[in-house]
């Protein structure tokens, strides 16, 4: 339960993120004690005060766990990311954003300032004298700065060393909690961790696989949003209804919740074993399901999908392939 | 730019059909663009999609997709995917601030390597006036800034 006579070490941090992960540690209800008597939790911004410089006197390699939740977005995340991965020995980037990008990562379709405009200056926002936030501002007590947007989001594999992956939007609590016995396992010399750049806390296949809806010849002559369909089956396939359901080219890990109770799965848990881009996979799942071969069939079958791009990225699109709109590396 | 814009395409060809296409259109000596490095697959069914991403995150200009003729799939229904798989990815790419024309779907036969040198010079024609796609310069951008994340934070 010790090294050297002292707990170890455990820090949580957020970047851009929302904080569901950290709501996703707490669901693990009475393990929660567990890490307390077993960690000296020394690092976590939502749940204790602390500070970046307390961090930052640290000796390197001396926390033993860092579960990372949220994307890269500005340089206070990037700052923290690489003290974190200084500071830890083992980095997990846990939860979807970390992982992969995640709905954060959605922005990557636009460039900075658009993201900065609809913040400050949509018609939700009251700003008749279009105040926008700047990086450095003199004050009588000196200067202030705020973080700089980054052009882009990106994953933490993209900015640092990763040890373990574990996705999920956020991580569904029973893998969390299995991940927590196999680490004070570990921490005690009764188990081995698995090899560096694992993705842990997860399935070894697809939703679908978990899914106990019916799946029979899968052929669709329209893509319908759910609510369009009354009543959904709720027994049958949600793609072979013609909703696009995103299970084929997810990882297994959440006993297929979403499609359990009667809506597509969405993709949070990122690309399932051995598939490299997501998007990719997911086209290649719905094409096949089209039962058209005239060009201007399949084309009037494909408008019912209005958004191709979020729809097959919507977890995703900071982790694939192309990371970004083009839009997004204008960088100005 | 003073020098013409060269485009690099990648070009999946089918082993039945327009891979024998273009071995025609080489062994009949037909001149067409020589911008074109082709990949041979088994069948244009066996086209994921990753392929295409891929060779344009890694500095392609454009992608060529050929297989055979609808209803002369060596595989029965396969060109037919692709052609699906085509048109959604066009869509995709589209959001992703790509030119779908960057992408084109062809059909050529063992005989037609007629067509197939002309497809293939039409193409380098339409991308050559799209310009470069340059994702691949971005990526490697990206690389050097990922490269001075490894400086030493302040601790």
């Amino acid at each position: 339960m010790t090294v050297n006579g002292k707990k170890p070490k455990f820090a949580m941090y957020w970047a851009a993120s929302c904080g569901g992960c950290e709501i996703a540690v707490l669901n693990i209800h009475e393990k929660i004690l567990d890490v307390d008597a077993n960690f000296d939790v020394v690092f976590w911004p939502v749940a204790m005060d602390a500070k970046y410089k307390d961090v930052e006197a640290m000796e390197d390699g001396s926390i033993l766990l860092t579960l990372f939740n949220g994307g890269i977005r500005n340089d206070e995340n990037e700052h923290l990311a690489k003290l974190l991965r200084r500071k830890t020995k083992i980095l997990v980037a846990f939860g979807s954003c970390a992982c992969e990008g995640c709905i954060p990562g959605l922005a990557n379709l636009g460039n900075v300032g658009e993201i900065v405009h609809t913040a400050f200056n949509t018609i939700t926002t009251d700003n008749p004298h279009e105040i926008y936030p700047r990086i450095s501002f003199d004050v009588p007590e000196g200067e202030l700065h705020i973080p700089k947007l980054a052009p882009m989001l990106r994953p933490l594999d993209q900015v640092v060393d990763v040890d373990y992956y574990m996705p999920g939007c956020p991580p569904e609590s029973h893998q969390i909690a299995a991940v927590v016995d196999l680490v004070i396992k570990v921490v005690k010399g009764e188990a081995e961790l698995p090899p560096k750049g694992s993705v842990i806390g997860v399935g070894d296949s697809t939703v679908c696989d978990e899914c106990p809806r019916a799946r029979n010849v899968k052929t669709i002559k329209s893509f319908k949003r759910i609510q369009d369909i009354a009543p959904v089956d709720p027994d049958l396939c949600l793609l072979e209804q013609g909703i696009p359901c995103n299970g084929p080219a997810t990882r297994s890990g959440c006993n297929a919740r979403c499609p359990n109770v009667g809506a597509q799965c969405i993709g949070c848990y990122g690309p399932a074993e051995g598939v490299i881009d997501y998007g990719a996979r997911l086209i290649t799942a719905f094409a096949s399901v089209v039962d058209a071969k005239e060009p201007e069939e399949i084309e009037q079958i494909l408008d019912g999908i209005p958004d191709p791009t979020g729809q097959v990225y919507r977890f995703n699109l900071a982790g694939s392939l192309l990371k970004a709109n083009r839009e997004a590396w204008k960088v100005k | 730019m003073t020098e013409k814009f060269e485009p690099t395409i990648i070009g999946f060809t089918c082993n039945w059909c327009s891979y024998r296409a273009a071995d025609l259109a080489g062994t009949a000596r037909m001149k067409y663009a020589p911008n074109v490095r082709l990949v041979r697959l088994m069948c244009s069914g066996r086209l994921d999609p990753t392929f295409v991403l891929r060779a344009l995150s890694n500095g392609a200009d454009g992608v060529m997709i050929t297989g055979c003729h609808p209803g002369e799939c060596h595989y029965l229904e396969q060109n037919y995917k692709a052609l699906r798989r085509f048109l959604l990815l066009r869509r995709v790419l589209k959001g992703m601030g790509i030119e779908p024309e960057r992408v084109k779907l062809v059909w050529a036969s063992a005989a037609e390597g007629a067509r197939f040198a002309n497809e293939t010079t039409t193409f380098v024609e339409e991308i050559r006036n799209l310009g470069p796609l340059n994702w691949g310069r971005f990526i490697k951008q990206e690389a050097e800034i990922n490269e001075s994340l490894h400086e030493e934070v302040p601790a």
